[in-house]
């Protein structure tokens, strides 16, 4: 199975761009089913983001993020080739990480 | 008979370091591919916390129970608070939303649409060294002004911005 992550990391000098989608239903518990049942809430809740040890991102998500998120943000600290973890947990307890390189 | 004891003694013995080394080798070689596995997949710890998820500012049912929840204070509208939004979501499911400020000592971020079921959408705690910026997508129910909080210092500055829905992004 792949992961569930896709993560790129960009460092340009000082500052480290990084873009993650995440493969997940992010069922938001209003939607019905084609048999008109309501599909329960299934969504992340933490996205986590470590480098050395560290965390540099945090998102607590609720229902309303879109289907198979993405998420952008940008740190400072980091060097090229430096590794950065990546970790969610979703409502129902599952969880996926993924170790990538910064470019 | 003593010398073919002997014999089966000492043809024994390589048996056995002869097995044990081709155990270890076989051993080795499985750790090997098992390595090779989940060697692309990089997988590594969890360390996402589900216990600080802040559970009663995402199931408030208004948008001023929710910042109530979240900060405890009202937000003083900023302009220093930058929201993009689309001025009109064709697809309510998937709208583009990015937050980022030139406000310093930034501890947090967080995004609310008010006609949402549960108004709270994403909240981001800042740690320095952060830019204080964040883009993702969120889903919208219907036509709803979107409101960007940013917690500097001991306050909370906010900018909102209606946004248009032309399909609901929450099942309807």
């Amino acid at each position: 199975m792949a992961s569930t992550i896709r993560m790129r990391a960009v460092s340009s000098g000082d500052t480290t761009e990084v873009q993650a989608l995440v493969q997940h239903p992010m069922d938001s518990g209003f939607v019905k089913d084609a048999q008109g049942n309501l599909i329960p809430p299934h969504y992340i809740e933490v996205v986590e983001f470590e480098h050395a040890g560290k965390s540099v991102f945090t998102a607590y998500w609720g229902p309303a993020v879109s289907k198979d998120p993405y998420i952008k943000f940008s740190f400072k600290g980091a060097q090229k080739g430096d590794d950065l973890t990546v970790s969610w947990v979703d409502n129902k307890g599952a969880t996926d990480s993924l170790v990538g390189k910064i470019q | 008979m003593n010398s073919k004891n002997l014999t089966k003694h000492i043809d024994a013995r390589p048996g056995q370091t002869r097995r044990a080394v081709l155990q270890a080798t076989m051993a080795g070689a499985l750790a090997g591919a098992g390595l090779a596995g989940t060697a692309p997949l990089n997988r590594a710890r969890a360390a996402a916390d589900a216990s600080k998820w802040p559970k009663e500012a995402f199931s408030q049912k208004t948008e001023a129970d929710a910042i109530k929840a979240l900060y405890g204070k009202t937000p003083e509208p900023s302009d220093k608070v930058t929201l993009d939004a689309p001025e009109i979501a064709e697809n309510g499911a998937v709208v583009p939303i990015a937050v980022s400020t030139t406000l310093a000592d930034v501890t947090s971020i967080a995004i609310l649409v008010s006609e949402n079921p549960f108004p709270l959408a994403a909240n981001y705690p800042i740690p320095p060294g952060t830019a204080p910026m964040v883009a993702s997508r969120l889903k919208m129910a219907k036509t709803s002004k979107v409101i960007a909080l940013i917690a500097s210092g001991d306050k909370v500055f906010s900018a909102s911005k209606e946004v248009k829905v032309t399909v609901g992004g929450c099942g309807g």
